[in-house]
């Protein structure tokens, strides 16, 4: 079957092609160039159109037990959103914390083919990855989270070399089927299981000594060594703490060069400024992102309305728990592993802090110069569920329109932020780059974010409108691996994506400590701890994408 | 011959289906105890079982459970799968209101279950769903700060149990999380204190393993909520006018107080199911309130025991693919969740549902609720029935029959199971699958 894909104005940055009228051509679900000799089977003419690969949400909390606590915890907000079923599609249920098959309609309704799961705990992979099992549509992958283990703080107190903790850390992505390595509150969340209540940069762990520095650079290199594309996705310390700027610029010097993904910056760029002693550092960390070209960060835009926040966190949102709307939250400690925190919350645009954090969000988008290096999230739910994303797109892509959103927000909080002096719109190619070209550069996916030959043909295919939020929220079509799987914003075809995963080599020495370790204090045999291949593809439906890590690493 | 080779990324070469001779599996985990037992050594020989090592009363019956009936019937009659199937799918075509009950399977099934009942809009519940209730009504309600099994056994100095016999249902608990030799941050695991609030300890398994008895302060189950209240209370330094409550000295109580606030990592722990007095759930989300409390200077965490017979997995899987637990609804075309309106025993008794499909493939003793209303069974081979369902269909047992997951009573830690032997039962997923299909 030869698809032709005609006439339109394609915007590719990965090929530098911006918004050039291209013929595409489509191939067992691949994009193919031009075959001269054969038959066209089916032809779209796409004039007028615009054309970008499919998007790509690089930090999306859709798979994984937080997750199902946050859907279980708030009934009543997925009352307000029900999903009712068509002949084609499962119900299910929508708004913060949507059902696994709603979320992948709606996601694919909005252009996207792929989400990447970024808090995967090594005990819970298996639950993040039968939850991605149950999203349709799109391409998943989950970064593993380290970080607050115990073997590894074990490790790292008995002063073992970096290479056994490189095995260590290769082995962990392999047996939880992951992509990349995650790290949050580098050992705050073990902290917090003796009683700690925070972790600054440079301060010690109670019980092992180590401080989040060694830990992140401990990570970083490890991560680094195996070859692994996506860098060390960092969740850094003091989430949400008036001030935490100076710890977030602090983490950036520290990284001395290795590269690093920051994530939800916005939630770590607060000075301690004015009458209420918060305010935006978002001018200082984008000047510190654009002078370190190995920092790439996603941005966690707030946007107002209920969400519910679930993080790996638990440190910090044990602290938080006070601002619980409605008043319910959960905490858990797992399994010497991790932890996480679920906090329903309501953003409201007339509150001080609230209105800042939205205005934060938007500096950082805007103030850092290169838009391969930020990335378009809300950090789903925890800023704003994803289905906010058409109405973000509208706010970095239309000058007026975020300004006349200025002055709906608490005045004090909109005199307090630049943004209302910010000039700058993001182009069509820039968010092209940000949810497209540059996510999958920087999660190693070589044939998704682009529209060259080989590339899956994950294509979407918009009417321009002056009302980007319009535009972006229904698009014309969208192709997964080749199949028209929505039209007019519409699911037309249900298809259930691949899981991307990597694996680095790594020495089976290191399974003679793991081994050991777990019979004397976890609670499972190690070769039950594995998940297997099976497990993700025997449905008949889940596939694998194995990436090819740079040195040394298993193509 | 020894049935496992460890092994990351290839599955484990467990799928045995050598008839000639018998062959040993060793650390086989068990869906049926809730706690992830998984160091269980077990011998099949054709389709017979026998745990070998680390059986317990719950999980070397589960595993043994003998393979009776492999045919499926309609109205007593032997018949191919595909007939009952047949049948299965006319009796649901006609019902306004099905109820898709028992949902004792695991994560597969779980699936197949939800597609079905999405399609022909019946509503889900799941077998143990009034004891779950207790703690799903509290976290909804208020939320909690909960803790899993390794960490009990790396950090716990103070174990509160209330109102539960955990031993009789969870045989291994003190074993394999309190009184193991290792722990991480726990100098001495045998001399954790262990009082057990309510009900006394059914047998020693608390006992320390230098002998000393577990505390208890004993009270009736009915008294619990005040007991609770009161303990509550203490811990924000209240004063209560009495010198006992339920039974129990207040002078005991002021001491557990203090207990709890001085222990690094307290843990309680309840088991919904024990808690048979109207509305526990009240109880446990004072439990869960205290807890919090408590988390305000030191750390405690809860630690509710259920997880038996699939309930677990039956609500995780039914919060990510409808955002509810069971006692969902599919009838108005999507999912709407009632924990009372939904109930399967309020349905049936009001003559509400007029069909019932019941999928209990873990034990045989789970057969289903009496009722008028035409009945479909899958069931795990070898029930009794009272009364003869319309459409019965023996199914596997995930983790001996077939592969699959289940959800431990943690909530965190999914088990992969194995096929252990060859007995050519259908899983409850592909029956489930197959009337979807047929019901079209
Ligand atoms: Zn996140």
């Amino acid at each position: 079957m030869l698809i032709k894909l005609t006439g339109g104005t394609v915007y590719d940055p990965a090929r530098g092609v911006d918004g050039e009228v291209r013929d595409l051509y489509v191939r067992d679900g691949r994009i193919v160039d031009s075959p001269n000799d054969t038959a066209i089977d089916k032809e779209y003419n796409l004039y007028g159109k615009v054309v970008m690969a499919g998007a790509i949400d690089m930090h999306t909390h859709i798979g994984g037990g937080k997750v199902t606590i946050a859907r279980t915890l708030l009934p009543e907000d997925h009352r307000r959103d029900p999903f009712q079923r068509t002949d084609l599609l499962r119900s299910g249920c929508g708004h913060a914390a949507p059902s696994t098959l709603t979320t992948g309609y709606r996601y694919a309704e909005m252009g996207y083919t792929a989400g990447f799961e970024p808090a995967m705990l090594p005990t819970n992979a298996r639950q993040a990855h039968m939850e991605m099992g149950d999203v349709p549509m799109i391409d998943k992958g989950g970064y593993v989270m380290l970080g607050s283990d115990d073997f590894l703080l074990r490790m790292m107190a008995q002063r073992k070399d970096q290479q056994a903790i490189n095995d260590y850390v290769a082995w962990t992505i392999k047996s939880a089927q992951a992509i990349g390595v995650k790290v949050v509150n580098p050992g705050g969340i073990s902290a917090f299981k003796f009683n700690q209540r925070s972790l600054d940069l440079d301060e010690k762990h109670p019980h092992y000594g180590t401080s989040p520095r060694a830990i992140l650079k401990c990570l970083a290199t490890a991560v680094k060594a195996l070859g692994v594309p996506h860098p060390l996705h960092v969740h850094g310390c003091n989430l949400g703490v008036p001030g935490n700027m100076e710890t977030t610029l602090k983490t950036i010097e520290a990284m001395e060069g290795l590269s690093v993904h920051l994530t939800h910056i916005q939630f770590h760029s607060y000075g301690t400024e004015g009458d209420h002693k918060f305010s935006s550092g978002a001018a200082q960390i984008a000047e510190a992102v654009n002078a370190n070209k190995n920092i790439t960060v996603d941005v966690g835009q707030i946007l107002f309305g209920q969400t519910v926040t679930a993080s790996g966190d638990n440190m910090r949102q044990h602290a938080n728990h006070n601002h619980a709307h409605p008043n319910k939250w959960v905490c858990m400690d797992i399994e010497c592993d991790a932890g996480c925190g679920v906090v329903p919350f309501r953003y409201r645009d007339r509150n001080f802090v609230n209105a800042l954090q939205w205005a934060i969000g938007l500096e950082t988008f805007l103030l850092i110069d290169d838009p391969w290096r930020v990335f378009l999230t809300t950090d789903h739910p925890n800023g704003a569920p994803f289905t906010t994303y058409p109405h973000l797109i509208r706010l970095l892509m239309d000058k007026t329109f975020r300004n006349d959103q200025l002055t709906r927000i608490n005045p004090e909080a909109a005199a307090m932020s630049s943004l209302g002096s910010i000039e700058r719109e993001y182009s069509l190619y820039e968010i092209a780059t940000m949810t497209r070209a540059a996510a999958a550069k920087l999660i190693g996916l070589t044939d998704s974010g682009h529209l060259g030959a080989s590339a899956r043909a994950d294509i979407t295919v918009y009417t321009e409108q002056e009302d980007k939020e319009a535009m972006f929220a229904k698009p014309d079509y969208v192709f997964k691996d080749g199949d028209l799987v929505v039209r007019n914003g519409e699911v037309v075809k249900v298809v259930w994506g691949t899981t991307h995963v990597v694996r680095p080599e790594h020495d089976d020495g290191i399974e003679k400590s793991l081994r050991d370790y777990f019979d004397r204090y976890l609670t499972m045999k190690l070769e039950n701890f594995t998940m297997s291949d099976g497990e993700i593809t025997e449905d008949g439906r889940g596939s694998l994408s194995v990436h090819p890590c740079s040195t040394g690493g298993e193509a | 011959m020894t049935g496992y080779h460890a092994n990351s990324n290839r599955e484990c070469n467990r799928d045995m289906t050598n008839k000639s001779k018998a062959v040993v599996w060793e650390n086989v985990p068990s869906p049926f105890c809730g706690i992830g037992t998984d160091d269980l050594s077990i011998e099949v020989d054709g389709t017979a079982l026998k745990v070998l090592q680390n059986g317990c009363s719950v999980n070397s019956a589960g595993f043994e459970e003998p393979v009776t009936d492999t045919d499926p019937r309609v109205g007593g009659e032997t018949v191919t799968l595909e007939e009952a199937v047949a049948k299965a799918a006319d009796i649901l075509r006609e019902t306004n209101l099905p109820l898709v009950g028992g949902l004792a399977t695991d994560v597969n099934g779980m699936r197949a279950a939800l597609a079905l009942a999405d399609r022909i809009g019946a509503v889900v519940d799941n077998m143990n769903s009034t004891a779950a209730m207790r703690n799903l009504l509290a976290l909804q309600s208020g939320g909690w700060v909960n803790t899993t099994l390794a960490e009990v056994k790396n950090r716990a100095d103070l174990l509160l149990m209330v109102g539960g016999d955990v031993e009789s249902l969870f045989p291994r608990f003190f074993e394999r999380c309190v009184w193991n030799q290792d722990a991480m941050f726990v100098d001495d695991t045998t001399k954790r204190d262990v009082v057990f609030l309510g009900r006394a300890p059914a047998g020693d398994a608390a006992t320390a393993p230098d002998g000393r008895a577990a505390e208890v302060l004993a009270c009736s189950n009915a008294d619990l909520p005040e007991v609770v209240a009161v303990l509550r209370a203490l811990i924000h330094k209240k004063v209560i006018r009495a010198n006992e409550v339920g039974g129990v000295p207040l002078a005991s109580l002021q001491i557990l107080a203090k207990k709890l606030k001085h222990a690094r990592y307290g843990v309680v722990s309840w088991v919904a199911g024990s808690l048979d007095f109207a509305h526990a759930e009240l109880m446990v989300q004072t439990l869960c309130e205290m807890i919090k409390d408590l988390n305000e200077t030191t750390r405690c965490s809860g630690l509710p025991l259920g997880g038996r017979e699939g309930d677990q997995t039956a609500n995780s899987v039914c919060g990510w693919i409808t955002g509810y637990p069971v006692r969902t609804s599919y009838a108005s075309g999507h999912p709407e969740y009632d924990p009372h309106v939904n109930a399967a025993e309020r349905l049936l008794t009001n003559g509400e549902a007029d069909a019932l499909l019941w999928v209990s493939a873990f034990n045989v003793e789970r057969t289903p609720p009496a009722t008028d209303v035409p009945t479909i069974v899958l069931g795990r081979s070898g029930m009794v029935f009272e009364k003869e369902p319309d459409v019965f269909v023996p199914v596997g047992t995930p983790g001996i029959d077939h592969s699959g997951h289940a959800y431990r009573m943690d909530n965190v830690v999914a088990l992969r199971l194995h096929k252990l032997r060859d007995s050519g039962l259908p899983s409850s997923a592909e029956v489930l699958s197959a009337i979807e299909h047929a019901v079209m």
